[in-house]
């Protein structure tokens, strides 16, 4: 095969019908239209090359062995995005500030004050609490609701804040804790008398209307519970915050209301752990938690005077 | 490729007076693929239809540049000029009418009565949008008087343009595109006035305290500008714009329209003076028309996408024939009906009620209609209440029930207003928040910032509430004026199925 001589546009045949040169590829007697691109769409196109150009000096562009070329003008987004982190812990900065020295009454009485904790602590609650106490603070078996009015160690602003600060069963050394023994699996109570109790207990709450106990189990129940439970629940049930005891007399249970699980409760004593919270967040933080699980519904006012009479009302949650 | 003006030197026989032939460049026959565009030198007309030109320019432009500087008061803290598009308080602000960002349906009604009114006006008079109101033609009109202002007319300007660069050349295209540039900026600079207060922006802009954005659009528009009225001109009606396209759509054969009367013009030719009109056409081929046209075609092809409908053939022709004693309107405003009738010697009909026009007509007035109306009882006070999805519902200690509800109070007046916000559908349902105070009969207190909307978190508790979901309604009160507002809602008392 020999090289043609005639290579090169300016000999490629011109279409007849068109008047437009061919490209010179032909392919069993079709040949293509070298139609010229339309000029505005050229000229862009090579300004796009100038400003690419342009742009690799300017920015970061290529990239290189170790690292790549940093451009003349410095932009780095990650900096920027510290930068812009900074500009916005320093606007809030204030605000974080009046939350460590303001009171409780003094937040709440001021709305963008209580606002902004409410705000900021959502969002830390969404990262760290929801994964336990679920979104909204709905709760799950085994960990508390903290939405409703029902607590095991207090819901006024001061006592969410202390138990967010030492957490429950934690590694602080003043954690709030409660131990309920396992009556079954530690052989404290034979079956029958765990039975008996379950059904005394659910004779006590507010389910008895639902879970129709038998009474002649609940009678012998009774004793048991004078033995073993008021020490800590109470002779009416009520429970006691102060031992973190939850009360079993409404129809709010941690562990689940129905006859089994009662039962199962009574046997394994279970008992969930909470972080302390103390050693992530800065006091300004553990703050904005209180007031935003606090404002979840059932916050509780802060007792005013003569907390010997303050009356406690009817909360705190079962086994 | 070649430049399709021509300069030929014609004594014409009854001026006397030195002519440039005007060919037609943009004409059918001129027609061709990657052709450069040929320049056009419009020549200036005089005469009814330039003076309404005159007075749209006017006009228009005096709407353009002065309407973001009218002031309209509307109390403290709301901006006080008339025309405002606030992307940052997100309002539109037309003189009365305060829009919010959810009721832009409004600006849709506007759109759609405007495409009527466009639809309308060309199944009557042709394209009198594209003629005398559309920008483009405003700001091509008045930088082409930019340039005959500098540069001479028609004539004046092709003997430039052939002419060698000299001193004098170089003087006049510098200054006609300074001017040209200037103009273009006072657009960009007055189109940014339409969405900031214009007095400060306007400070702002002369001491470089302006942002960003606002540098940025006024350059971007200024090029337009200068692009689209200065250099591209009848290119953007021809090659940009989908109008012409569907025109075609919305005329018929009774659609006046710029027209040249074939029956009464042909057969054209030259006309020498007392010669006689007998067995010949009124057109005496002065090519006059051609040359005041800004787009570059020949009126006695026909219709054609490229005109626009200015009606400056019309002025130019009719100079002529008064000047050659023939009667003026060989080339009117007619329609093709009219047009083919006098080719068989019928009279002209002339029928502006027709299915189509009474058509638009009727959905113009109708949209027209709605608009006023939804205008008139837009809704000043509404509320929102978003039932909390986690937890669905809360039980409370002493057996109740407990849902959570985030309730936005929307205000559209410009005051504060104190409303009371109750809750029925359930006996014995309790509204309750954390800090907001009680009415006497159980309701809460609700303080409704101005133009604003106003959120809070409401509890409703019940014991009564049975059924899985219970409808509620929330109800918003203001007890001065006795206005209210309602807002069904769903109360759970049972898990989610």
């Amino acid at each position: 095969m020999t090289t043609p001589k005639n290579i090169g546009p300016e000999h490629h045949a011109v279409d007849e019908f068109s008047g437009t040169r061919t490209t010179g590829h032909e392919w069993d007697g079709i040949r293509e239209l070298d139609t010229p691109l339309p000029r505005w769409w050229l000229y862009i196109f090579y300004a796009c090359i100038a400003v690419a150009v342009v742009y690799w000096v300017l920015m970061p562009a290529w990239p290189m062995l170790n690292s790549y070329t940093p451009g003349t003008l410095g932009f780095s987004d990650r900096r920027n995005v510290a930068a812009e982190i900074q500009t916005l812990q320093a606007a809030r900065k204030p605000s974080f500030e009046r939350l460590n020295t303001a009171t409780y009454d003094q937040i709440v009485a001021d709305p963008q004050l209580a606002e902004f904790a409410r705000a900021a602590g959502e969002s830390t609650f969404g990262d760290n609490c929801r994964t336990c106490h679920g979104a909204g603070g709905a709760g799950a078996p085994g960990y508390p609701n903290l939405a409703d009015d029902v607590w095991i160690w207090g819901g006024t602003l001061t006592d969410i804040e202390h138990t967010l600060r030492v957490g429950v069963r934690s590694t602080h050394a003043d954690t709030r804790l409660s131990v309920m023994p396992a009556y079954g699996r530690d052989q404290l109570l034979s079956a029958r008398e765990i039975g008996d109790v379950a059904e005394y207990v659910l004779t006590l709450s507010a389910a008895r209307d639902r879970a129709k106990p038998d009474a002649a189990a609940a009678a012998r129940g009774a004793a048991v519970f004078q033995q073993q439970c008021v020490a800590c629940h109470g002779a009416t049930g009520a429970g006691d915050r102060a031992f973190g005891a939850p009360s079993l007399t409404d129809d709010v249970w941690l562990y689940g209301g129905s006859r089994e699980e009662v039962r199962k409760q009574i046997e394994l004593g279970r008992g969930g752990v909470m972080p302390t919270w103390e050693a992530r967040f800065d006091p300004a933080m553990i703050r904005a938690l209180s007031v935003y699980v606090y404002g979840l519904g059932g916050g509780e006012p802060t007792p005013v005077a003569a907390p010997a009479a303050a009356p406690a009302p009817a909360a705190a949650t079962t086994p | 490729m070649s430049n399709k003006t021509t300069l030929i030197d014609r004594r014409d026989a009854d001026h006397g007076s030195l002519e440039i032939d005007a060919e037609a460049v943009n004409s059918k026959a001129a027609r061709e693929l990657y052709k450069k565009r040929t320049p056009i030198y419009p020549k200036i007309s005089g005469g009814p239809f330039r003076t309404l030109k005159w007075g749209a320019m006017i006009v228009l432009l005096a709407i353009y540049y002065l309407t973001p500087l009218i002031r309209w008061d509307r109390g403290a803290g709301a901006p006080d000029q008339a025309v405002l598009v606030d992307f940052e308080g997100r309002r539109f602000y037309f003189f009365f009418i305060e829009l919010w960002p959810q009721e832009v349906y409004f600006i849709t009604g506007l759109l759609i009565m405007a495409s009527v009114g466009i639809f309308l006006s060309s199944a009557l008079f042709g394209r009198v949008w594209c003629g005398y109101a559309c920008p483009q033609t405003v700001w091509t009109d008045l930088y082409i008087h930019v340039e005959r202002w500098i540069e001479g007319d028609r004539n004046a300007r092709i003997r430039l343009d052939k002419a060698p660069m000299s001193v004098d050349k170089a003087r006049k295209k510098v200054t006609k595109h300074v001017l040209w540039i200037l103009i273009a900026a006072l657009t960009g600079g007055a189109w940014v006035f339409y969405f900031g207060d214009a007095p400060t922006l306007m400070r702002n802009i002369f001491t470089g305290q302006a942002s960003a954005p606002v540098y940025l659009f006024i350059g971007i528009l200024t090029f337009t500008t200068y692009a689209l009225a200065g250099t591209m001109r009848e290119q953007v009606c021809t090659y940009l714009c989908p109008w012409p396209r569907i025109q075609a759509a919305m005329t018929d054969r009774h659609a006046l329209s710029v027209t040249y009367k074939v029956a009464r013009g042909e057969p054209r030719a030259a006309h020498k003076k007392d010669a006689s009109w007998e067995g010949r056409g009124d057109c005496i081929d002065c090519r006059q028309c051609v040359a005041v046209c800004p787009q570059g075609i020949d009126i006695r092809d026909g219709d054609q996408l490229e005109c626009i409908n200015c009606a400056l053939c019309i002025d130019a022709c009719d100079a002529v024939m008064e000047k050659v004693g023939r009667p003026k309107g060989l080339i009117a405003y007619d329609s093709y009906e009219n047009v083919d009738r006098a080719k068989s010697g019928e009279k002209p009909v002339y029928r502006f009620a027709r299915p189509r026009t009474i058509l638009y007509a009727v959905v113009l007035v109708a949209v027209s209609a709605v608009m006023v109306y939804a205008l008139l009882n837009r809704t000043m006070l509404s509320l929102d209440a978003m039932r909390d999805r986690s937890p669905p519902y809360v039980r409370l200690s002493d057996g109740s029930i407990r849902n959570g509800y985030m309730v936005r109070v929307i205000n559209k007046e410009q005051r504060e207003r104190t409303l009371e916000l109750r809750v029925d559908g359930l006996p014995d349902a309790k509204i309750t928040a954390m800090a907001l105070p009680a009415t006497t009969d159980g309701g809460l207190v609700v303080t409704a910032r101005a133009d604003n909307v106003t959120s809070m978190r409401i509890y409703v508790v019940s014991k009564a509430a049975t059924e899985r979901s219970n409808a509620i309604r929330f109800t918003l009160t203001e007890p001065t004026t006795g206005k209210t507002s309602e807002r069904a809602a769903i109360f759970m008392a049972g898990d989610p199925r």
